[in-house]
Formats: structure tokens, sequence, C-alpha cells
């Protein structure tokens, strides 16, 4: 199989006395999409929000179990400095309400680079990398808020991408787009996965199929409190399921 | 036709009586002071009010220029002051204060509001006012600019950060969450993202924080020393301007309306339709900024949607 | 090509590395200069009130509060009139200004959205009357007092007196009571209303038993917020109220507020310990009264609370 790039042992989350997520031991593996699956609120997007630590910023969040990030514990690792290697990408497109080019430029300035030319060279690459360079090259004076839902949704991919991340989370990043900026997005995906690690969290059933290489099943009940099912192939889990309710899950049977 | 409904009718023109009464005040406020400056306009002439530097109603002069020099000088040294102080209050509050000490700035702030401005010009004239005189320069007396520019900065504290404030809440959420996703540290997001997304707010409460500046009169006139002169250093250092003593439109106002008569009385109406004036177009231009906001935050709602 | 991109990365991550320990030391710096601010905030707070309430302190007695000013060059006596003359100023200004303002604000809100033949004409002066709220919220209190004295002291031959104090100071807080019970209208869920309407009661008796009911706390935070601008309130009386420290007998009489007074105190007799203590009275009525608007707001969101 191939090298684990991010790995949960045991790991629980609590908000407050609620748990939300319960005894979850997952390996991640890189250079590949892994698709999170289940149905809404069993806690699939805050367990991606685990990986970057996104959860810190909700008061009384607590957490149990390890995440590991290339076998380190990420809860050692500064958080700045780990979201700088572990990218989001969020359910709806948030540009800063700035031109094209300083929403891929920002990563890099916060960590102090200035330098015009380099700047230029990392937003052209990025921009490319998130095919949407041939769309906005003539107006990245533009304000990113002045693209399609599509387009914003690549520009927030490309703005993760200057950052030279090795793991970019996705939340839904189609949720709140048309069918012809999905697939687009999709492509993307793709294409990124041969040198990004992705985790992406998503509702739609074909979409986990078409993108991902690996998925992941949680499943909550009635306490609310989601727990990991299932892990293997997307193949695997989409035609010969070992558990139950994932078969259930997967042929619509709820969710 | 039932009595209810006469009734109904009744308390219709009622209340639409009590509607219009806002639109009648603001009218009668202008007609009134305007009409009582126009002696003033038409015996002396425009320029001579607004550019004369001369206040001397014992011998019929009645340049206001000192007056408006005093007035935007005292102000910019608030601005200076109280701005800064204001906008940390603003950002401490919104984004970084914990919600207890919060529950202890907040009213702070409120209550600095609500303190009357005699009480401010008081606490300048026992302590700020002797402090000053401290510094020693020939000519110094601790009534000037810089004793009233404190204590207006005090004062316009509260306005301004409080409207910064609701401008910096109102910046949406995933703006912040964007820029600490990608690695930004929280005071990083603050100033690149959160204060540019919010400036139109920001500087509209820092634009109606000049209009409250110009318009208070009381403490003003307690600290200010009143001298109807031209500002200037009192010594080769520049810096000395700030102690110079002045006198703002509004002290000029209600210091002489009481006794003046004639051209005199007229004048003081002719500065005061200069200070209405002043704030008019320092009011509106707060207006028209937050007005451009709002568009913006209509534009990115409809996007998304 | 691979090789350059690969050491580019690398060159980029130890870049973030050594930004991080500078970014984090800027963070501490700039975070605890906030802090700093919050607490000078409050220290000013605290130096002038606790300033004036202590010194003020020493000058207040029964006596002080109890007997009238007798005037002079020292600023004997106490400030029992001022006290009585602030309160009928407070009472005729709000008397004036309550009515109208919340008037004003039934008709702004409740009637808005109204389909009638005139419905065009009502909306232009909607606007209007808006736009002249919003000009009159801005308008600093001398020019409110200029306009007292030209019309109500001069014009109407009302002279310095509370009556024309009270008019012109019903201009400065008609803004602020037409807001704040605009604002409690609004927040009357629309479902009362079409509730008391569609069970056949006019619009009136829906505004009168179900609305204002509804937004009371409202229009009464308006109120009390509205007395506290009446107490602190010196320009505008500076200009209408004459200045005398004799109880008026009549709304045609002048007076002295405690703002007043303290100005005077402080100004002509440079007497600063009664200025102090009057001073120290006015701050204590100004706490009070924000005390009191927070319970009332307090109470207002439990009620919004409650509705949901």
């Amino acid at each position: 199989m191939n090298d684990t790039k991010l790995e949960t042992i045991n790991y629980s989350l609590y908000y407050g006395k609620f748990r939300a997520l319960k005894d979850i031991s997952i390996k991640i593996p890189e250079n590949k999409v892994t698709a999170l699956i289940g149905p809404s609120g069993c806690g699939k997007s805050t367990f991606l929000r685990s990986f970057n630590r996104m959860n810190d910023l909700i008061t009384g969040v607590r957490t149990e179990g390890r995440v590991l990030i290339d076998g380190e514990d990420i809860f050692k690792i500064d958080p700045v400095a780990l979201r700088q290697n572990v990218g989001m990408v969020f359910q709806k497109p948030n540009p800063f309400p700035k031109s094209i080019f300083d929403n891929v430029a920002y990563g890099p300035r916060v960590t102090g680079l200035n330098d015009r030319q380099k700047l230029e060279e990392i937003v052209e690459r990025s921009l490319r990398s998130a095919a949407l360079w041939d769309e906005v090259k003539d107006n990245l004076g533009k304000s990113g808020l002045d693209l399609s839902g599509g387009q914003q949704q690549r520009l927030c991919i490309a703005r993760a991408l200057a950052v030279e991340p090795t793991v970019i989370l996705m939340d839904e990043p189609a949720a709140s787009l048309d069918p012809i900026a999905t697939l687009k997005i999709e492509d993307l995906i793709h294409e990124l996965s041969a040198n990004y690690t992705i985790v992406i969290v998503t509702h739609n059933m074909q979409q986990a199929g078409r993108v991902s290489d690996f998925t992941a099943f949680i499943y909550t009940d009635e306490t609310r409190t989601g727990q990991l099912v299932e892990f293997d192939k997307t193949k695997t889990i989409f035609t010969n399921p070992r558990d139950q309710r994932t078969e259930d899950y997967i042929t619509g049977r709820f969710g | 036709m039932s009595v209810r409904m006469i009734a109904d009718k009744t308390v219709k023109i009622v209340l639409f009586t009590s509607a219009i009464i806002s639109i009648i005040v603001v009218l009668a406020i202008g007609f009134f002071i305007f009409r009582e400056s126009i002696e003033a306009w038409t015996k002396l002439g425009v320029g001579e009010i607004l550019f004369g530097a001369v206040w001397r109603p014992g011998q019929d002069q009645y340049g206001i220029l000192a007056m408006i020099i005093g007035s935007v000088s005292v102000t910019f040294g608030a601005i200076l002051l109280g701005v800064p102080l204001a906008l940390g209050c603003a950002i401490f509050l919104a984004e970084i204060a914990p919600a207890g000490v919060q529950a202890v700035v907040r009213p702070a702030v409120q209550l600095l509001a609500g303190i009357p401005s005699v009480v401010y010009g008081l606490f300048g004239m026992v302590i700020l006012v002797p402090l000053v005189r401290n510094l020693n320069v020939p000519g110094n007396s601790g009534y000037g600019l810089l004793a009233a520019s404190i204590v207006l900065a005090v004062m316009i504290l509260p306005t301004i950060a409080s409207i910064a404030e609701d401008a910096i809440r109102a910046v949406p959420e995933n703006y912040r969450h964007g820029s600490l996703a990608l690695g930004a540290t929280k005071w990083q997001t603050i100033t690149k993202v959160v204060l540019p997304a919010g400036k139109s707010g920001i500087l509209a409460g820092v634009i109606l924080g000049v209009g409250r500046a110009l318009g208070e009169t009381m403490a003003m006139i307690m600290v200010i020393g009143n001298s109807v002169i031209m500002p200037k250093p009192l010594s080769g250092n520049p810096l000395t301007y700030y102690l110079s003593q002045a006198r703002t439109l509004t002290g000029n106002i209600a210091v002489e309306i009481n006794y003046a008569t004639g051209v005199h009385e007229s004048a003081l109406f002719a500065t005061g339709v200069v200070l209405f004036g002043l704030i008019m177009i320092v009011n509106a231009s707060a207006r028209w900024i937050i007005r451009g906001q709002k568009f913006v935050e209509k534009a990115n709602e409809e996007q998304v949607c | 090509m691979l090789e350059e991109r690969l050491s580019e990365i690398a060159f980029f991550h130890k870049a973030q590395a050594q930004s991080l320990k500078r970014e984090h030391l800027r963070q501490k710096i700039w975070l605890g200069l906030m802090w700093l601010v919050g607490l000078i905030t409050v220290s000013i707070l605290i130096l002038v009130v606790g300033y004036v309430l202590v010194q003020g302190g020493k000058a207040i007695s029964w006596e002080f509060l109890a007997t009238s000013p007798k005037g002079g060059i020292s600023g004997e006596g106490g400030i029992s009139t001022t006290i009585a003359t602030t309160f009928y100023l407070v009472g005729l200004t709000l008397l004036i200004a309550t009515p109208l303002g919340v008037g004003a604000a039934v008709f702004l809100i409740e009637y808005a959205g109204e389909q009638s033949i005139s419905s065009k004409f009502l909306r232009v002066v909607i606007g209007v009357a808006n736009f002249a709220v919003e000009i009159l919220a801005g308008i600093p209190s001398i020019i409110f007092g200029l306009f007292g004295y030209a019309l109500f002291v001069s014009t109407l031959n009302f002279g310095f007196s509370l009556l024309s104090a009270a008019l012109a100071g019903a201009c400065l807080v008609l803004p602020t009571i037409i807001r704040t019970t605009e604002e409690a209208l609004l927040a009357v869920p629309d479902d009362y209303r079409r509730g008391s309407l569609a069970l056949g009661a006019t619009k009136w008796q829906t505004l009168y038993r179900i609305v204002l009911p509804a937004g009371l706390p409202g229009i009464i935070t308006g109120v009390i917020l509205s007395v506290g601008r009446v107490i602190s309130e010196t320009a505008i009386f500076y200009v209408t109220l004459g200045g005398s420290y004799h109880l008026p007998n009549s709304i045609m009489d002048g007076g002295r507020t405690l703002a007043l007074h303290l100005y005077y105190l402080a100004m002509d007799t440079r007497a600063f310990d009664k200025a102090m203590g009057t001073g120290a009275v006015l701050v204590v009525m100004i706490i009070l009264i924000n005390l009191l608007i927070d319970l009332v707001s307090r109470k207002l969101t439990a009620g919004v609370r409650k509705v949901r």
C-alpha cells in the first residue's frame, strides 16, 4: 500500500460535553484523494478541520487521541506552520475582497515574500495549477469577488496552492456550484492528486466515486456522535462494502 | 364608516404629522439660522467674514478665520490622539478580548460617551491645564489647543470605537477562516484581511468623530482659552503651536450670543451657518461612504446566492 | 525541471519557517499593545469618574444638596434648585419629545409598507423624514441652541425660559427617541400584526394593543437615553435657559440645570470644589441611567428570546 500522510489514532472530539467524534483511527495515503462521506451531521466536516486545527478556533472544543502528519503529532506543531502545510478549501468560496493577484499572493506575502517578480511567478503557477489562468490572466487586477462561483472556488484553490502545502483539505468544495463548475473542480482535484494529498468531504456519492481513490464512511446514529464505519479503496466501498450500514447509505436507503 | 374606522384615519393623520415634524425642524433650523445671518453676510460680505482674520465686535470687525482654524486645529489634534486609541479599542473589543474582558471594557466605553461635556471640561481645567502649564514655554498658560485636543480625544473615542467595532464585526467570518487556513497569524489576519474589509465603516466612524469634534462646545470653551487670535507657535519650535490659545466656532457662538445685538448677533449666526455647513459636509461624506459599503456587501450576498 | 521545482519548494518552506518566529513575535507585541489600549480606555474612565467622585464627594453633604445656590463670587450655597430645575427641564422636554418621537417612529415603520392610493406620496414623505432624522442626529447642540434662541427666545418671545429650552432640547432628543422606537418596532414579529389584523382589528387597534406594548421596553430605553442627554446637555441651555439660580415658578421662567451650574461655578466663580461636587452628582446620575438602560435592554432581549 501507499505511504501514510495523515493518521488519526483513537481520535475523539468534544464540543463541551457533547462528543462529536468517537475513536476514529484512519491512515490517509499520500498523494491520493480520500473522500469522507456520511449522512449530514455525522461530523465529517469537523473531522476534516481536525487536520489543520481549525477546530481550535471554536471555544469549548476538546480532543482525545492523536492526529499525525508525516508521523508527527499535529498538536505539537505550531498551528500557523501546520496550516501552511495543510491547505483548506471551504464549502462556500471565500475569496478576500481583494484583486485576483492579491488573493493568490496573500499566502506568500504573509510569509514575508515581497519580491514582485517572484510573486508573479507564484501567482501564475498557482492559477495554472488551479486551471484558472487562461480565464483571468488579462484581469489579475479584478476583484476576486467579481468572478463566478466556480471561478471563485478555483481561485481559492489557487490561493491554497500558492502556500506550497502538501495536503489540501476540501470541505464540500462543489456544494454551492452549478454542474459545469462542479465538473471542472472535479477534474482539477484529479489532476492535483498527482502532487498533493487531498481529503475531500462530500455529500454527493457520484462525486466521491468519480474523484476519490479511497473512501471513508462516517456514520452516526441518534447519539449524533460520528464514528468511522469503514475505510477502503473507493472501488471496494462502492462495489463490495463490508458493513451493512455502508451499503445502505451508498444505495440510498437512508441519508 | 364606523367609529373604529374614523378613529383609525384620525390616528393616521396624527402620526403623519409627528413624522413630518423632523422635516419641519430641519427646515426651520436652516431657515432661522440663515435668516438671522443675512444681515452679517450682506453688510460685511462673505469674504470678509470667512477670511477676515480679525474678530473685534467693538470695531465692527467680524472675521471668523481664526475660529475656523481653531476648530480645525483642535479637531486635528483630537483625531491624532483619539483615533489610534479608538481603533485599538475597537480591534480589541471585536477581535481580541475574551468575553469577560469585553463585559468590562464595553460598558466603560459607553459610560465615557455618557459623561457630560462640562464634566470633561472641568476635569480638563483642574487636571490637564495645570499639567500643560508645566511645560516651560514663554506665554504658555496651560489653556489652549493641547489641553483641548486631549479632552476632545477622549470625548470622541466612544463614537469612533463603537462604530469601528460594528464595522469590524460585520466582516464575514469566512474571511478570517480563509486567512487563518492559509497559515496567517491572527494579527496578520486582522491587519491584512479584516481591517481592509471593514475600512469603509471604520472610516465612516472616524468622520463621524470629526463631526462630533467640530460640534463640541462647552468643554472646548472651558479649556481652550477662547482668545480670539490666530493660533501660532509660541516659540521657534513648531510644536508649541498646540500650546497656543484659540477659540472654536462653537465657542464663539456660545460665549457671545447672550449679549450680542445687531450685526454682532447676526455675525454669530453667520458663524453658526459656517459650522452647520462644515458638519453637513462631514456627515454627508460619512453617509456616502457607508452607503457605498452597504452596496458592496449587498452585491456580495447576491453573488453567493 | 523537477529538480528546480523541488529546490524552489524547499526554499519556500525554509522562508516560511523563518518568517514564523518573526510573525509570532510581531503578533505578541501588537496583541500586547491592543490589551494596553483596552486598559488605557478603562483607566481613563476610572481616572475621570474616580477623580470627580472622590474630589466632588468632599463637597457633597446634605446641606450642599438641600440648599439653594446663593450666588456670590465664591459660588456659595448648594445645588438644590439646580437639581429641581434639571428635573423640570427633563420632564418638560420629554413631555414634548416623546409623543412626537414615538408617533413619528410608528408612522415611519408601521405605515411605510402600506398600500394605498397616496402610497407614492407617502413613500416620498417617509424617505425625506428618515433623511431629516439622520440630519437632526448629526447637528451639534450649539446649533439647536442658536435655533432655539432665534425662534423660541426671540421670535416667539418665550424669553429665556424652561419652555424655550425644552423646545430646543426636544429637537436634540427627537432623533434618539425616533431611532430607538423604530428599532423596537422592527423587532416586533410581523406575525403579531397579521394575527391581530386577521381577527378584524383595525390598524390602530393592532398598534395600540399589540405592537406598542411589545415594543415598550425599546421605547423606554429611548426615553431613558434622552433623559441622560438632557441632563448632560449644556450648550443648548446656556443660550436658551437664562441661568438664574432661582427656582423657576412657571415654564416661562428661566433657570439653571446642574450642568449649567457646574459651568458657571467653574468659569465665572472658579469655585472648583463646588463644581466638582456638582460634577459628582451629575456623574452618579449618568451611571444610574446607564445601569437602568442596561437593565431594560436585558429585559428587552429576554423578551425577544421568549418570542422566538
